[in-house]
């Protein structure tokens, strides 16, 4: 358990994010071209779409952390699933922030009903904000962090479906569907601005994870030393 | 049968047990004492299971149809009756011939009278007695008890003192009371909590 | 088969409690009726056939919450829970009889929604009720095991709704669709995907919500 104050994976990360991000920045802005239908503000795409994807990978790996938390009843799996699922909710909401902003430099709206992705997070942002209710209800101990586990099983469990849902509903409640140009294959020089784009999120959230971490375990181990200083 | 190494237990910030080292051979009675708060309750509740260590060991070898416990609240439904308390707890702990062990151990605690009535009707007394009932039904080979004297009358007390003298040259007993008199004889081993 | 007979002996329980201090049940009845009566006049004339619909699967969710809020007071009042938490029987076993019982009182709120609907709004169709019966299952499920989780914590009684209803959008979702689609059966099937999904996910780790 390191509590290092030299926390070097962060620092990394936190290189490698400040590095792919600008250079990321640099390429969306300046060297892709301009899309053939959306033209300048498809641009956030590269923004929107990696973030998303970070946040998916986030609630992935509060996910895994919370299996490993019930396979081997390891207190530390509960720190670190719960910090994961922090992360997820923080890209998240700016997964909800990009989209709205893309969807009013689209067609006029701050939300849409008929973007399935808008949709998809909302859900998936209600569910993790109670995960947070029921950590904040229950009191910390083996209890919270089992109960915290499950329900972070149940998340990735719920994202699929909840797709499948919402493609489903597309029928029935909101006949026209709002897509981005996207979906057909990406240029060459588009495909690797948004990979140095997601390379530099996925590493923004890998440093704000590790950070954020240590931190928690450095306030766990204050709380240890003080109890037994008494 | 049960084994504990720097057995520690946190709620939240506060530390209720820190390192308690001791050993509770087959067939061993331990006495456990201590002022209010001082984590009886917690510690039993740990060798039942219900709770886990957050730092230390914990073994207890005995499996969970094995062993017998009495918590502060009877654990038992207020609006079934004694008698349909008892059957589904002989269900769950598949008792063998259940409904004469029910019989018989009603009687012993004296609420066989008493039998069709709700627990919600009881006095504390009574749900003790029945508290008691429920943890002895399944004949366990470890009895963890907490307080069980509490809110008994003399006649409650008595037959609890020969049960606990007749179960103390077999099984094994984990027992926190606040009246140490009544068992201390018994006892193989004290552990006095701060 | 021991198992089945712990389910079976929960469930009789839990249904033996209701029945004793009908508590839950008349309340679910009374409370579905009466958010039937308050839509009514919520809704304003020209409303469609489709919102009123969406309507009733509301006030089904509702319904589902109040009972389920209920679930596991017994257990938590008395702790009682540590007593079926110490026994043998697989945990597992206290949920699927727990959501028996769950289950049989949302059906019978639905026995008496459904008509209460078919008498105010508008006729029920029989792809309604499959959809109804499909989503009982799922509720049920989900319900039972949030149930156990706010049951834990403090303030469980507003914690079991932010927990429930994100969880169960798919519902709604698969319900009104097989309400009003012209293909129920690809509704159906996705109510029936997300039983089979989150049931089994209920069961599994209902162990790891009530133990430490």
């Amino acid at each position: 358990m390191s509590t290092s104050l030299r926390n070097n994976q962060a620092v990394l990360l936190a290189a490698a994010a400040a590095v792919l991000l600008l250079v990321g920045t640099a390429l969306a802005f300046y060297w892709v071209p301009n899309a053939p239908v959306e033209g300048f503000r498809q641009r956030i795409f590269y923004f929107h779409v990696p973030i998303a994807l970070t946040a998916y990978a986030c609630f992935g790996w509060g996910a895994w952390k919370a299996l490993r938390l019930l396979w081997t009843r390891e207190r530390r799996y509960d720190l670190e699933s719960y910090t994961a699922v922090h992360m997820g909710v923080i890209f998240g909401i700016l997964t909800l922030v990009t989209g709205s902003i893309w969807a009013r430099t689209s067609w006029g709206h701050w939300w849409v009903w008929g973007s399935r992705q808008l949709v998809l997070f909302l859900i998936l942002f209600l569910f993790y904000a109670a995960y947070f209710m029921l950590r904040y209800s229950v009191d910390p101990g083996p209890r919270r962090a089992n109960m915290s586990a499950v329900y972070a099983l149940f998340g990735v469990a719920l994202i699929p479906v909840s797709f499948l849902a919402i493609r489903l509903a597309e029928d029935l409640v909101h006949p026209v569907v709002f897509t981005h140009d996207v979906e057909e294959r990406l240029s060459g020089s588009q495909l690797a601005t948004f990979l140095v784009c997601l390379g530099g999120m996925l590493a923004l959230a890998g440093a704000l994870y590790a950070n954020e971490l240590t931190g928690k375990r450095l306030d766990a181990r204050l709380r240890e030393l003080r109890e037994a200083l008494q | 049968m049960i084994r504990a190494a720097g057995l520690s237990r946190d709620f939240g910030p506060k530390r209720v047990l820190r390192g308690l080292d001791f050993e509770v051979p087959r067939g061993g009675f331990l006495l456990v004492t201590g002022p209010n708060g001082s984590g009886k309750s917690t510690l039993l509740a740990l060798c039942a299971g219900l709770l886990a260590p957050t730092a230390g060991e914990l073994e207890v070898a005995a499996e969970r149809r094995e062993v017998g416990y009495v918590a502060h609240e009877p654990l038992v439904y207020r609006e079934l009756t004694a008698l349909e308390n008892l059957d589904l707890y002989g269900r769950l702990y598949r008792v063998g011939e259940r409904r004469e062990r029910i019989g018989m151990l009603l009687e012993r605690f004296g609420l066989w009278d008493a039998r069709h009535e709700r627990v919600s009707s009881f006095s504390r007394g009574m749900a003790q007695r029945l508290a008691l009932c429920r943890a002895f039904l399944h004949d366990p080979r470890l009895l963890l008890l907490d307080e069980p004297y509490a809110a008994l009358d003399d006649a409650g007390g008595r037959v609890l003192d020969e049960e606990i003298a007749a179960l103390a040259r077999e099984r094994t007993l984990v027992v926190a009371t606040h009246e140490p008199a009544r068992v201390e004889r018994l006892a193989t081993a004290k552990l006095a909590l701060a | 088969m021991t198992y089945f007979s712990d389910v079976a002996a929960l469930a009789r329980k839990d249904l033996l409690l209701e029945l004793r201090s009908r508590d839950t049940l008349p309340a679910m009845l009374l409370f579905v009726v009466s958010t039937l009566v308050v839509f009514h006049f919520a809704l304003p004339t020209g409303t469609s056939a489709t919102a009123e619909v969406g309507l009733l699967w509301v006030a089904i969710l509702f319904t589902a919450l109040l009972g389920l809020v209920r679930a596991f007071v017994a257990e938590r009042e008395q702790r009682v829970l540590d007593g079926l938490v110490l026994s043998p029987c697989d945990r597992s076993a206290i949920w699927l009889g727990k959501g028996i019982a769950v289950l049989a009182f949302l059906a019978a709120a639905e026995l008496v929604a459904l008509p209460a609907y078919a008498l105010f709004f508008a006729p029920v169709s029989w792809e309604l009720v499959a959809a109804v019966a499909l989503a009982d299952v799922g509720l049920a499920a989900v319900g039972t095991l949030l149930a156990a989780m706010a049951a834990a914590g403090r303030a469980r009684e507003l914690l079991l709704p932010l927990l429930f209803l994100p969880l169960v959008i798919p519902v709604v979702v698969g319900g009104i669709g097989a309400s009003v689609s012209d293909d129920p059966g690809r509704y159906l099937a996705f109510l029936g995907l997300y039983d089979a999904v989150f049931a089994i996910l209920s069961w599994a780790s209902f162990e790891y919500v009530v133990t430490e």
